[in-house]
């Protein structure tokens, strides 16, 4: 296969944790904790867990919104990490982002045609015309009209406005969208219109996508491959379909438990997992996911498992495999 | 395959007539008594020159001193609100002194305005070590009396209109840095200025495309706030002697020129620029309760 874009190895980031008296003592929040993954161009890897997995995290370190721990971003070969000047630029602008929220994205005191030309702006020096051209094309790629682009960010429904940041994301020819949970805030009718575009324009431009939700039915449906994290760590990855097919982890199968079914009738097995997540502050002994774990063994309080190949393909990490 | 919904066609234009209607609306929202005291007090200052009947810094011809107000036995229609101590017209002075009074009103606003959100968009915005000093600065500065720190200062640069707003400008700009900093702290955490920032966009330019245009609303009704204050605080350097210098006309001054006279009778020496200094900050602080709540309801409980 080609060179992958993006390619993460060993990513670590811990924060730490001031407590005790003049907080002198100090613990140390495992946000991300190990991951490795790559995404090829015109690839979608949809990133999967519950809330603060360290999805998010993973995603703003991508972003150099934050600087990892330990381990190393390489974007076309190169190490993200070090990157200064002309090409920190070429950086962001080959990759964007498309956040949750469509109504604090958009700044509410800009034009649409002002919003989706920032990048251009910082990054070009088209002429005042050839801007207004660029902002036409990507209104008409995302499917909405160019001429909204005079209005303001209010006159929008939230699937315009998602639609608009997307717009805003592929305007500088961009070869790599983290997006976050783009359709998480939107009606689930709509989300299906974002979904599709999103695969549309994937196919028409080749940009890779790096998709995170907690919704197994959408990240499965827009996915190539999938990795399901954890309290920091992945623990099971695959093609989507492999993946959908048969999960392993007992984590991915209780995620698969949770979901809908996709008829009403269906049989389903009930394997809700019980509990919270644990807290990141103080980890499990073993297994992350042992206490949790309806198939848990003395084992996975021991030792933690590592991510070994699934017969079917993948990875998982989970002793039952072993 | 896309689906690309019929339900995005909308009508270019519809912003612009949108936002002439808000304006309108809002100036028939605003409270009347205050846009006709501020917007009369504004023709008034501007046009001071055709309005006074006098000069306000010479004495009337062929009137005496302390002549009363027109309606009052010995009171002449040629000084209708009456004489001063060296024969000069109330009523010219009270007019020239309008202009005084909001120039110094809005230039020192402006100028605490200016250094004020300077200081809270870099405290804010650039964090660190930098936010720390200002920070401290403003809390040291929060710290003196207002006005002995404003006497103090113009006591060194010694008293013009020009200095006093300086002055002013200088003594209240802490509080509009407190106020624009926390502003500028969950503004930066919104996800329009974090696009921005992975965008590539430079620190100077988020503040001026973002930051900026978001905190000027806050700015506008602390303003409107201010220009109260700051009147206040003219009229009273002036009382006390380190303000604007005489013969020029200020409603602090005429004040202080007739305490000597008030316990003697002639009241129309201090009532009236009394009058005129309550009505010009009752009604900018109307005016700019009425924007604050307009503009920014989570100001409301400022």
């Amino acid at each position: 296969m080609a060179e992958p874009v993006l390619e993460v190895r060993g990513l670590k980031k811990h924060f730490p944790v001031r407590h005790g008296l003049l907080g002198r003592g100090r613990t140390w929040v495992k946000a991300v904790d190990g991951v490795d993954f790559a995404i090829h161009p015109g690839e979608t890897l949809g990133l999967i867990g519950e809330s603060g997995c360290g999805k998010t995290t993973t995603s703003k370190l991508i972003l150099l919104q934050e600087t990892p721990t330990a381990g190393s971003i390489a974007f076309e070969g190169r190490d993200i990490a070090g990157l200064e000047g002309t090409e920190l630029m070429a950086y962001r602008r080959a990759v964007q982002v498309v956040f949750q929220d469509p109504f604090s994205s958009l700044s509410p005191r800009m034009r649409v045609e002002d919003i989706i030309a920032e990048p251009l702006e910082i990054h070009t020096d088209l002429s005042r015309a050839a801007i207004g051209n660029r902002v036409g094309e990507v209104l008409e790629l995302v499917g909405l009209q160019p001429d909204v682009a005079p209005l303001f960010p209010h006159e929008f429904s939230g699937g315009q406005r998602q639609r608009i940041a997307i717009a805003r994301a592929l305007a500088t020819n961009t070869r790599l969208i983290v997006l976050d949970e783009p359709v998480s805030a939107l009606d689930v009718s709509v989300r299906a219109q974002i979904i599709n575009q999103l695969e549309h324009l994937q196919r028409s431009l080749g940009v890779s996508y790096l998709f995170i939700g907690h919704d197994l039915a959408t990240v499965a449906h827009i996915s190539h491959r999938i990795a399901v994290m954890y309290l920091g760590k992945i623990v099971e990855s695959a093609d989507s379909d492999t993946l959908c097919a048969r999960p392993m982890h007992p984590y991915t199968k209780a995620l698969f438990a949770a979901a809908l079914p996709s008829h009403p009738d269906d049989q389903q097995q009930e394997r809700t997992i019980a509990g919270e997540v644990p807290s990141a502050l103080r980890l499990p002994s073993g297994c992350r996911f042992h206490p949790r774990c309806p198939s848990a063994m003395p084992v996975c309080s021991e030792v933690e498992p590592t991510l070994q190949p699934r017969d079917v393909g993948g990875v998982v990490a989970c002793h039952l495999y072993g | 395959m896309a689906t690309i919904p019929a339900d995005t066609r909308l009508a270019p234009g519809r912003a612009a007539a949108g936002r002439l209607r808000a304006v309108i609306k809002a100036a028939r929202e605003a409270p009347q008594a205050a846009v006709v005291i501020l917007g009369g007090l504004m023709l008034v200052a501007i046009f001071a020159d055709l309005i006074a009947p006098y000069d306000p810094t010479l004495p009337v011809q062929g009137a005496n001193v302390f002549d009363p107000p027109f309606w009052m036995e010995g009171g002449r229609a040629m000084t209708l609100l009456g004489t001063d101590f060296q024969g000069r017209d109330i009523l010219s002075r009270l007019i020239h002194g309008a202009r005084v009074s909001l120039i110094v009103g809005l230039m020192g606003t402006l100028v605490a305005g200016s250094i004020g959100t300077a200081m809270g968009i870099l405290s804010g915005y650039v964090g660190g070590w930098v936010d720390q000093i200002i920070m401290r600065v403003t809390d040291a500065w929060l710290a003196l009396p207002a006005i002995v720190f404003a006497i103090f200062l113009a006591a060194m640069v010694g008293p013009s209109m020009w200095n006093i707003i300086i002055i002013l400008g200088a003594v209240y700009w802490t509080r509009y840095a407190r106020v624009i900093r926390g502003e500028v702290l969950t503004l930066r955490e919104r996800e329009f200025v974090k696009l921005a920032e992975i965008a590539g966009a430079s620190k100077w330019r988020v503040i001026k495309r973002h930051i900026l245009p978001n905190v000027m609303n806050t700015a506008t009704v602390l303003a409107s706030l201010t220009v109260g204050v700051v009147i206040i605080a003219e009229a009273s350097l002036s009382f006390l002697g380190v303000g604007v210098p005489p013969p020029q006309p200020a409603w602090g001054l005429m004040l202080s020129e007739a305490r000597s006279t008030l316990m003697a009778g002639q009241w129309w020496l201090t009532v009236f620029p009394g009058l005129c200094i309550l009505l010009i900050v009752l009604a900018t602080q109307l005016f700019g309760d009425w924007l604050r709540v307009r503009l920014d309801p989570q100001l409301r409980n400022l």
